[in-house]
This record gives structure tokens, C-alpha cells and sequence, in this order.
């Protein structure tokens, strides 16, 4: 077969996969069987699945509702001060136990029976458990114990709650790595508050968004806005860090070299356009927070949670998938806890560069869709993956596509493809 | 009890901010406001919460004249124009010579192989004063959106 390993299809036929890391075919963005293996292999695998932040949930009782692939489940603050997760899913019928995204509960009831759950979402009582005047009820042996919805183990790691159900997957920084495990503790070095939270429906498979996300060979090239302010460009230093699985990644860009750069005007390229100035440049001032004059570090975390430090502005994604080709990605805009008011206006200013309807990420948006539209009829094809090479080592240069194959390599490793 | 004539210039303003996108006149719209104001686009759950951050946020004329251009020059997004409904105006308290008042809008967007969607549904939190020609102009319009969702992406204003 040299080395080309082989996918059964829904119809049983066996779909072949080219060797190596530098091509992607189309079907993977496509099938219901692979959506679905995705929820087993992937989500409900050993990996960490990002759940909230630790000041969402800072009492005992505080909740938040969140997502890992297609599951809902529950993050609560227990009486221990553990934070516990469990499956949003009521033991007797299925329904939602909990309705809403966020708040503090002594405990939690289903609505459909009232069935009630502790905190840390096992199964304390059943409605009429006895029956009624004698009649009815659950069998005398009914355990309690013994159903109840899937719990999740968790972990904090510089305020970010994980989650997992697998018993395999690592301690946290094993999984990230050490390189990756300090790339988050140094945009995450003192306590945080979320300053907005919106949530971005986007016509694609989930996995097409990741890639954006690593894909660090693109930035400069479809976001005009930040090539034109020299925001960020490839010839700009920095470079992409891959963690040993492929897995993670953290890109950088240091602040710019004074020396004129023609490295895009030189190539005809469209994201070169002196003509284009801000009238009001407040929003490209930049505060060097952290020292080390990196103006832009985007990190993600195997599957589904990108840190995103643009400048002053800091943001956290969750990708939640939704069907073969829709997804939600679910922002959330940080400051620090201790911001002076001066710097919380330039994060309010700087938080034009994200989200929907960001200078630089609004293309984002529309890209993944334009992706699975242009595939629609070539599920056999392949994307081309081989920028900077076929590996998926670290390297000191943007214009690799290294993290994007490091994310099929941790992809293939988990579905057995 | 409303002048009137206040509401009718505050129902005048708004059909002509809602002509001015929705016939792609972007170049016009910071015209509508004041070089000192605040515009943001936010959704209701993050006012309620009093989260400060909004998917647009301009606090001078200037920056909305930078929205304008960068979706003219840089930004990539697919042909489409929105269709602004702005319900009757409510006017809140006058404090000084500035009149507070909202409004309820509602966006649909056609997209450019002819599919509408339901873009967005909210109010309109304005504050407005005359200028020195007595024109009414906006100090502060905050978009609160009923969803916190935005589809794809938001490149024109709301």
C-alpha cells in the first residue's frame, strides 16, 4: 500500500489517504461518518477540551454551560472549591439538566421530571422515587448511584478550566509541552475579567477554522489590513512553534524592523497599498505588556481553543462544531483584572482588529465557507499542504504551513486514519 | 410628552442613517455623527452584564472614517447589502442641549446569490446634539443586538 493508509467509506468502499502530511483530501470536510467518529475519537478522546475560564465560576455554586464537540455539559465551582464538569444530560429521559449559560446554583434540577443533581452532577433524588400513596415509583433496588450523566475530569492551567473523558489523556502540560505551556503563561500571567463575549456561526467544518487558525502562511496574505500598518508581514521576524505531537501551536511576530520592507510591493502582491492610512491610528498604539516586543501571539490548543494576544488585545476562542459543514466559534474579549483605565480603552479600541467584524479577522470568517463551497463536488481532491516542507517541526519562519500538518498528524494519530 | 417636531426629526435622522447604509453611501455615514462620539455594536446580554466590548467600537468620527475605508480598500468579504427597518423612535430625557432616545431596528441582509437572512434585530441607545449649523447628530449610538450570534461576519455598519 506504500504508506498510503485507507479510510472506509460510508458505502463500505475504502477511501484512500496519499502518504505523508502534505495533502488533505476533501472528504474529511465533508462526511457524516467522519463528523460522528470525530465526536468519539476526537472530543470524547484524550485530549483537553477547553471549558470556561476560572473566573466564570469563582464560588461554590457558579456555573457556566459550555460545549466539548457536540456534548453539553455543565462547569461548576464545588463545595471543595474543585471545579467539577459533567454531561448536560439528565440520567432519566436526556433533556438539558441546566438552561442557562451562566450563573450559581445550590444544585441543579431537571425541568422535565425534576430529577435533582449535586454539584458535582451526581444523581441525589428522583421525583416520587416511592411512588404516590403507595403506588407507583422506582424498583426498591432502583440505584441512583449507578446512572447519572458523564462526568468530565478537569484542570486549570493559568485560569483555563479543561476538560476530558478520557482517563489517558496527560496532566496539562505534558500535553501541551513544555514550549506551549510557557507560551501561555505568558499571555496569561495575572488574573483576567471578560470585557465581551459574542459568538461567530460560520458556514464550515470545524476543522477548516482550526487550520486558519494555524495556518500562519496566510495572514499577511488575505488580511490586507494588517500588511498595509505593517501590523504583522511575513518578512516581519517571529515564527511558528510546534509542540512534539503536532498538536499545539504558537505563532509569533515581533515588533517590525524600521528598515523599508518591499518584499510584498515587490511581488505584485494585493496586500500592499500605500495609499491606505488611518485617520484616527489610536487603535495601532501598542503597549509592550509583556517585555519581550512579541506584538502578536495566536496559540491553539488541540482540538478546538485558540489564545489569541493581538497586540494589547487578548481573547480567547472555543470552536464548537456543528454538523459536517457549520460551526460556532464562541469569543470571548479578556482585560486584566488591574488594567488601568487607559489601557482598558486601547483594549476596547483594539478589539476593532477581532472578532465578527475585525480589520483582521473578519476575512476568517468568510474564508473556511468559501473552502467547503469550493470542494462541494471534489470530495476525492486534495488540498496542498507543503509550505516550509512536509514536517511539522518549529520554525523561524510564518511562511510554513508546519502547524497545520502538525494538527493532521494529531488528527490522523486519534481517528486511526 | 414628545415634541412632535422632536420626533419626527429623530424618525427623519434615522431613515436617512438606514438610506445612507442601505444604499451603500458608506462614505456618508460618519457624517451622521459628531467628531467626539461613541459608536459600538454590542449585543444586549453583554450591556446587561455592562461588558465594555463591542464587535465595533469607534470613539471619534475619525475611526468610523477608517471602518469605511478599510472595508473599501482591505477588508475581503462577499457582495452584499443590508436592508435596515428602524421602528419609531422613542426620546428619552434632554440634559443640557444633548436629547437621549431609541429605537428598534431590524437588518435583513441579502447575500450576493440572493439569499436573505435575518442579519440582526435590536435598538438603537442613542444620544444626539445639534451641531452649529442646528443639524442633529449622534454624541453616542450604541447598537444593542438581541442576539449575541453574528453570522459570518459583520463588515457594513449597523
Amino acid at each position: 500500500m506504500d504508506g498510503t493508509s485507507v479510510q472506509p467509506g460510508l458505502d463500505g468502499s475504502a477511501r484512500p489517504w496519499p502518504p505523508g502530511l502534505t495533502r488533505v483530501p476533501f472528504w474529511v470536510y465533508q462526511e457524516r461518518d467522519i463528523a460522528r467518529q470525530e465526536q468519539a475519537r476526537i472530543f470524547q478522546g484524550p485530549v483537553w477540551n477547553f471549558l470556561c475560564l476560572e473566573v466564570d465560576v469563582p464560588n461554590t455554586g457558579d456555573f457556566r454551560t459550555t460545549i466539548v464537540g457536540e456534548m453539553p455539559v455543565v462547569v461548576v465551582r464545588g463545595d471543595n472549591g474543585a471545579v467539577h464538569a459533567f454531561e448536560n444530560r439528565c440520567a432519566h429521559r436526556g433533556a438539558l439538566i441546566c438552561l442557562e449559560d451562566g450563573g450559581s446554583a445550590r444544585d441543579f434540577a431537571c425541568v422535565y421530571h425534576a430529577w435533582r443533581y449535586d454539584l458535582c452532577g451526581n444523581l441525589t433524588s428522583v421525583a416520587f422515587r416511592h411512588g404516590v400513596n403507595g403506588q407507583g415509583g422506582m424498583a426498591k433496588d432502583f440505584d441512583m448511584a449507578a446512572i447519572g450523566p458523564r462526568k468530565l475530569r478537569t484542570t486549570i492551567f493559568c485560569g483555563l478550566v479543561f476538560g476530558t473523558l478520557s482517563s489517558a489523556t496527560p496532566p496539562i502540560e505534558d500535553y501541551l509541552g513544555e514550549a506551549i505551556s510557557a507560551r501561555v503563561r505568558r499571555v496569561l500571567k495575572k488574573p483576567v475579567e471578560v470585557i465581551g463575549r459574542f459568538i461567530q456561526p460560520l458556514p464550515n467544518n470545524w476543522k477548516l477554522y482550526m487550520e486558519n487558525v494555524k495556518d500562519t502562511y496566510h495572514a499577511s496574505l488575505l488580511h490586507l489590513f494588517f500588511a498595509t500598518f505593517r501590523i504583522t508581514r511575513l518578512s516581519q521576524g517571529g515564527g511558528v512553534l510546534v509542540s512534539e505531537s503536532g498538536a499545539h501551536h504558537a505563532s509569533t511576530t515581533l515588533a517590525p524592523a524600521q528598515a523599508a520592507d518591499t518584499t510584498y510591493r515587490d511581488a505584485g502582491l494585493r496586500s500592499d497599498n500605500a495609499s491606505f492610512r488611518l485617520a484616527d491610528p489610536g487603535l495601532l498604539e501598542i503597549r509592550d505588556e509583556w517585555g519581550d516586543g512579541i506584538q502578536l501571539q495566536i496559540l491553539s490548543v488541540f482540538p478546538g481553543f485558540v489564545l489569541q494576544q493581538i497586540h494589547n488585545c487578548l481573547a480567547v476562542r472555543q470552536i464548537v462544531p456543528r454538523g459536517v459543514d457549520a460551526m460556532d466559534l464562541h469569543w470571548t474579549y479578556l482585560g486584566f483584572a488591574n488594567d488601568t483605565p487607559d489601557l482598558r480603552a486601547l483594549r476596547l479600541k483594539q478589539c476593532n482588529l477581532v472578532g465578527p467584524a475585525g480589520f483582521v479577522s473578519m476575512e476568517d470568517g468568510c474564508v473556511g465557507g468559501f473552502v467547503q463551497r469550493g470542494t462541494a463536488a471534489a470530495e476525492d481532491a486534495e488540498s496542498v499542504v507543503e509550505m516550509g516542507g512536509s514536517g511539522t517541526e518549529t520554525q523561524t519562519t510564518r511562511a510554513t504551513e508546519a502547524a497545520v500538518r502538525g494538527f493532521w498528524k494529531e488528527w490522523r494519530g486519534l481517528m486511526g486514519i | 410628552m414628545t415634541e412632535p417636531a422632536t420626533l419626527l426629526r429623530l424618525a427623519t435622522l434615522n431613515t436617512a442613517y438606514a438610506a445612507c447604509i442601505d444604499a451603500d453611501r458608506l462614505e456618508d455615514w460618519p457624517g451622521f455623527f459628531h467628531e467626539r462620539c461613541l459608536y459600538k455594536i454590542t449585543t444586549a446580554d453583554n450591556h446587561k452584564r455592562g461588558y465594555a466590548a463591542g464587535v465595533v467600537y469607534a470613539d471619534s468620527r475619525a475611526m468610523l472614517h477608517d471602518r469605511v475605508s478599510a472595508l473599501r480598500q482591505a477588508n475581503i468579504y462577499e457582495r452584499q447589502n443590508y436592508r435596515h427597518i428602524v421602528g419609531m423612535p422613542s426620546v428619552g430625557a434632554t440634559e443640557g442641549n444633548e436629547i437621549s432616545a431609541e429605537a428598534p431596528f431590524l437588518v435583513v441582509r441579502t447575500m450576493r446569490d440572493g439569499r436573505m437572512d435575518l442579519f440582526a434585530t435590536g435598538v438603537y441607545l442613542d444620544r444626539l446634539r445639534e451641531d452649529a449649523d442646528g443639524a442633529l447628530r449622534f454624541t453616542e449610538r450604541l447598537v444593542i443586538c438581541d442576539s449575541s450570534r453574528f453570522d459570518t461576519l459583520l463588515a457594513i455598519p449597523l
